[in-house]
């Protein structure tokens, strides 16, 4: 615990921290969108954006720009404090996640030791849980409130899918969890020193890939927005600003699991490391965002790939398929240790 | 710590009577995730981690998003106040002074003095709470758990009837 005197200064600190990891984020969430345009147009043999600034670079500011001096529209007929509070909530608990996720390995510069992470929660893992489990309410609330057919169904229809595939999400990093003896993000990421999850869990990796693909309702996943049935599912009546939150969050949350999964199978912030003192406390910083982009660059590739799924093979898909091998994978995981022990 | 424990306890006990004077069901529902959460701060701050977390994920996550569903699903707007009866509310107010008058009597047998030292904090990691449950508890555990499963097994029973 801190002393009375360094309290202000350990403040100030973790709000600068806080500070920095927020900018980072948003703007990772800008241009992962910009990212997904440029990629989706690639595979679909157009250009993208390319008007604004080199290779259409300032297009993520132009549409921050843009969203926030259009009208904000409040339907009549909604429940306002409800339709006003669903859309922070969703975006809040999108950002909360990112704050016991490490970045890279701590460094000692000058006696003060640095962590790349806001803080080192020994349940860290369960709290990513939890907060993603909360996320369910913006986008159910969202639909209630705007008191309309699709919005309602969207609603429905996402918390029904969120809440079926956060049990094989949940399933899918147990073993994990078993190898590494821990709840803790930081301690699970040391355990893969010698060789990475994914090679020791494949089965536990691909539940977790396909369930969290579904979590943050994403193509192929992505049926509380099947424009084609839904118009725009649970966020229909959004607009402006409201809007930006709900499309900010899933994106927020597309990059705390794709965190997640670097972090759980693919050895998080580990890497060759080498040269001089400054590149060495850097480049695990480097290796963790590589992995990162890989993983965001790995869900484009799959929305411009894959077509949407049936809702009912989608339920399906979930809980006969994904949790029954969730399930034997943490049967036979606990086995192998078992055996192993003896 | 103090004031955040200060925060999150008032917090709780709004939010808990909001859930009671609240006429809009879904807010009754809001209030009580707001109730679940502020205690899960305070389990934090006595040091369980483990348990805060299972707290938001098993009540706030779990349990009231169905309740939320439920009356998303029913649609209930806004509650129409019952014919109040007479009986209730002659005993009610009464009842209520007693038990409050009882609780705060059990609080203030057990306040803190200046002598009172803080037991020290067990053991509740993932850990301790496992070990307890599948050793010392198995079989109430075990039971509770096959319970559920009944539940379950009636509920799916009762809805595949009517569809």
């Amino acid at each position: 615990m801190a002393t009375g005197s360094d309290m202000p200064l350990l403040l100030l600190a973790m709000l600068a921290k806080v500070g920095v990891v927020l900018l980072v984020l948003l703007t990772t969430i800008a241009y992962a969108v910009w990212l997904e345009r440029k990629v989706v147009a690639r595979i679909q043999s157009r250009w993208g954006p390319y008007l604004v600034g080199p290779h259409g670079l300032l297009q993520p500011v132009a549409d921050a720009l843009k969203i926030f001096f259009k009208e904000d529209i409040v339907p009549t007929e909604v429940d306002r404090v409800v339709y006003c509070l669903a859309p922070f909530l969703a975006f809040s608990l999108a950002l909360l996640s990112i704050s016991v996720i490490p970045f890279g390995e701590s460094v000692t510069i000058g006696g003060a030791t640095i962590h790349f992470q806001i803080t080192d929660l020994n349940v860290g893992l369960l709290f990513v849980f939890a907060v993603t489990s909360l996320g369910v309410y913006g986008v159910a609330l969202a639909g209630w409130s705007s008191n309309s057919k699709y919005s309602l169904l969207g609603g429905l229809r996402s918390s029904a899918q969120m809440i079926s595939y956060e049990l094989s999400l949940g399933l899918g990093v147990v073993g994990v969890v078993m190898l590494a003896g821990s709840l803790s993000l930081r301690e699970i990421v040391e355990r893969q020193s010698g060789l990475w999850n994914v090679f020791v869990q494949p089965v536990g990796f691909l539940i977790y890939f396909t369930a969290a693909v579904a979590e943050t309702n994403r193509i192929p996943f992505d049926l509380p927005e099947g424009e084609s049935e839904l118009v725009g599912g649970f966020h229909t009546e959004y607009s402006s600003f409201k809007f930006a939150m709900f499309f900010m969050a899933e994106y927020a949350n597309i990059v705390t699991v794709s965190c997640l999964a670097t972090l759980l199978f693919f050895g998080g912030w580990l890497g060759p490391v080498f040269g001089p003192s400054l590149l060495r406390a850097l480049l695990p910083v480097f290796w963790f965002s590589l992995k990162v982009f890989c993983f965001l660059f790995l869900y484009i590739w799959i929305r411009g790939t894959l077509p949407r799924f049936r809702y009912d093979q989608l339920m399906a898909c979930g809980w006969k398929f994904l949790l029954p091998l969730g399930l034997l994978n943490v049967l036979v995981t606990s086995l192998v240790l078992a055996w192993r022990s003896t | 710590m103090a004031p955040l424990f200060y925060i999150f306890a008032v917090l709780a006990i709004l939010a808990a009577l909001s859930v009671v004077l609240q006429r809009t069901p879904v807010y009754s529902a809001l209030s009580l995730i707001v109730v679940l959460c502020s205690l899960a701060v305070v389990y934090l701050l006595l040091g369980a981690e483990f348990l805060a977390v299972i707290q938001v994920i098993i009540y706030a996550g779990a349990i009231m998003v169905l309740f939320v569903l439920v009356i998303m699903l029913l649609n209930a707007r806004q509650e129409t106040p019952s014919d109040r009866s007479r009986l209730a509310g002659w005993l009610g107010a009464p009842l209520l002074l007693v038990f409050l008058g009882e609780l705060l009597f059990a609080v203030w047998e057990r306040f803190p003095t200046a002598t009172t030292r803080a037991a020290p904090l067990p053991d509740a990691g993932p850990r301790a709470v496992g070990a307890l449950l599948f050793r010392s508890y198995v079989l109430p555990f075990e039971v509770t758990s096959i319970l559920i499963l009944v539940a379950v097994l009636g509920a799916v029973v009762l809805a595949k009837k009517r569809l």
